[in-house]
């Protein structure tokens, strides 16, 4: 079965055509790897997806589970199991990372992590983050952990990467891409996953991956393969290939 | 030495409204209380584990007791300022006298109350806080109107010295009425190697309030931190500020602001740090949020130097509440309202009054309840 299907999406930016008219489906326990250069739609896609202001859905529509989700709300797609994690999170004064934690995981402020919690959260090397602001201050890959660390808390059925592993250092990428493969791989869950770089690839096992330039998909096979070809060729050259597939993902 | 607290004489809607602001009526985690009802000091005492650190008098017997305390009154605050000043010259009721003794480290903090009951009170009171020499403690001072009380008044002047090498952090929980008028009038003078730092926190509505404590940072070394957290809302017109003149060898200043308006609340935030030593640092920082069309809010830094060395700077920032905040937030499963709720009370965090623990709890409380409840 299909966790996700998007039906002929199109979608404007500040009035310019940024998708065009996309046709998928994301499939039930699976991961889904998308390539793309910058400012080919990968974040307008994942954006839109999650519902997010600034992304106007001219056609079209967004199928999660079975329910038509294209003009609800975005906590009401998050409380349907949609999380996303961010590649550039804001900063928000005065809002303590362990308190957002706790909200992630359903507690109030008041609660207490359990010690499975609590063990998750030194893991992730957050526990000295925990009364900081959230974000304030915070490196590249610390943003990151903790993007993952809420997201895995929030239990999602779909996950929604944008870049986990851009301006992160070599550890935090490892831990978090092992982090993401063992929440999939327990859940049964699906995830979508954008990056620029293959490296994510060595932890992560995906069967599905494809191209997405100037606001339209191209090429869905394995993703190692995808990401040699890019390598090798460039994007253009690469969506240019005559062996591209445009119908959707197919297991070789 | 003491008198003993009688807080039965306090109406008990009011008593409750009190410990809302902060009063603990126990005692048990403070070193002193005391409170002023209406135009009558009817608590004025200190813990008997701290007997002997710290002294707590209302100021009318305490002048009585130290002819020498006329040396520290009208010294800081001059009585011919303006017409609020003149009639707490003319006339007043009383106010608290506090004295932390020289080295002792006050671990609880003393408890002040100004509690307004009767109606079309003006209340008029002086308070004068001697820090002495390397002593540590901390005052948190409630000002409470009845909500029952329709209109009134409080005119307040508090001179407050921090002497060589102490600590002084003081506290101050603002939750007058809807038709309360308050001017308060306070300055501080910080000697060599002290520290003072003020906190505001004002929660509640109020009809009108304007105030611009003054501290005067003499001392080689000393420090003035003010930091305040407002909620201006329902028609609140709120006047505030701080000043600092930096005249010590090696001075420091800081100013945090956080402040709210909504719901045709007025809200202007000053802040003046003046550096007068050619060895002085000042720093001033203003984030304003605004909620609707009918309030305002305006944020006013003013930076002087007057020598060659000196180096102040300040941020300010005031708008509308950060949707891409919200919108983050809700991709957690929060609803709109409750992002807005989480950022508010974010944003008016606590842990910027460097309070201890316990202290530090109770307010978070206080600006959580308040928050919260619209």
């Amino acid at each position: 079965m299909d966790t996700l299907e998007v039906h002929n999406l199109s979608v404007k930016v500040e009035d310019k055509l940024i998708l065009k008219d996309l046709n998928f489906s994301l499939k039930e326990g699976a991961s889904h790897i998308l390539f793309g250069p910058n400012g080919s739609g990968k974040t307008t896609l994942i954006g839109t997806l999650m519902g997010l202001p600034g992304y106007e859905v001219v056609s079209g529509k967004i199928l999660f589970d079975g329910v038509d989700i294209t003009e609800k709300s975005i906590d009401e797609r998050a409380k349907m199991g949609m999380i996303v994690s961010f590649q550039n999170p804001p900063e928000i004064t005065g809002v303590k990372l362990g308190d957002l934690l706790k909200l992630c995981l359903g507690k109030t402020a008041s609660d207490e992590f359990s010690p499975e919690e609590s063990a998750q959260i030194e893991e992730f090397r957050l526990t000295n983050f925990l009364h900081r602001d959230v974000n304030l201050g915070f490196s590249g890959g610390e943003r990151k952990r903790s993007e993952i660390l809420q997201l895995i808390f929030l239990k999602p059925k779909l996950l929604l990467l944008d870049e986990p592993d851009s301006g992160v250092d070599v550890e935090s990428l490892r831990m978090i891409a092992i982090a993401i493969q063992k929440y999939v791989e327990k859940t049964g869950s699906s995830a979508l996953l954008i990056t620029h770089k293959g490296d994510i690839l060595d932890y992560i096992k995906a069967l599905y991956g494809c191209i997405l330039l100037k606001g339209q998909f191209h090429c869905f096979k394995d993703p190692l393969r995808i990401y040699e070809e890019i390598k090798k060729l460039g994007y253009e050259e690469c969506v240019a290939c005559r062996i591209r597939t445009r119908e959707g993902w197919k297991v070789e | 030495m003491s008198k003993p607290t009688d807080l039965t004489k306090i109406p008990h809607k009011i008593l409750e409204e009190a410990k809302q602001a902060g009063l603990e009526t126990e005692e048990k985690n403070r070193s002193a209380t005391f409170v002023h009802l209406d135009q009558q000091t009817i608590a004025s005492k200190v813990n008997e584990l701290y007997e002997g650190k710290l002294e707590l008098l209302d100021i009318k017997v305490a002048l009585k007791k130290y002819p020498w305390l006329e040396d520290y009154r009208w010294k800081l605050v001059d009585k011919d300022k303006d017409e609020y000043t003149k009639k707490v010259a003319e006339d007043y009721s009383g106010g608290y006298f506090m004295r932390i003794f020289k080295g002792a480290e006050i671990a609880f903090p003393l408890q002040s109350c100004m509690l307004i009951s009767k109606q079309n009170l003006e209340q008029r009171v002086h308070n004068i806080i001697i820090a002495e020499e390397d002593s540590k403690a901390h005052i948190i001072t409630s000002c409470v109107q009845h909500s029952n009380v329709p209109q009134a008044a409080h005119l307040g002047i508090s001179e407050i010295y921090v002497k060589k090498g102490a600590l002084l952090n003081f506290t101050m929980i603002h939750q007058w009425g809807e038709n309360t008028f308050v001017r308060p009038r306070s300055a501080t003078q910080i000697d060599d190697n002290a520290t003072f730092i003020s906190n505001y926190v004002c929660m509640r509505p109020v009809r009108d309030t304007q105030m611009y404590p003054a501290a005067y940072c003499n001392g080689e070394n000393s420090r003035v931190i003010f930091n305040s957290i407002v909620y201006g809302h329902k028609n609140s017109l709120l006047d505030l500020g701080s000043k600092a003149v930096l005249t010590g060898k090696g001075s420091k200043a800081e100013m945090v602001s956080r402040a709210i308006t909504r719901d045709g609340s007025k809200m202007i935030i000053r802040g003046l740090i003046d550096g007068d030593n050619s060895d002085c640092k000042g720093h001033l920082e203003c984030q304003g949020l605004i909620f609707d069309d009918i309030s305002f809010m305006q944020s006013i830094p003013e930076l002087i130097a007057r020598k060659k060395g000196v180096e102040i700077t300040h941020e300010a920032a005031v708008g509308k509440i950060s949707e891409k905040e919200i919108t983050y937030l809700m991709t957690r499963k929060l609803s709109r309202e409750q992002a807005v709720s989480l950022i508010i009370r974010g944003f008016m965090d606590v842990s910027i009054l460097g309070l201890p623990d316990a202290l530090n709890k109770e307010i978070k409380k206080i600006v959580d309840a308040a928050a919260g409840a619209e």
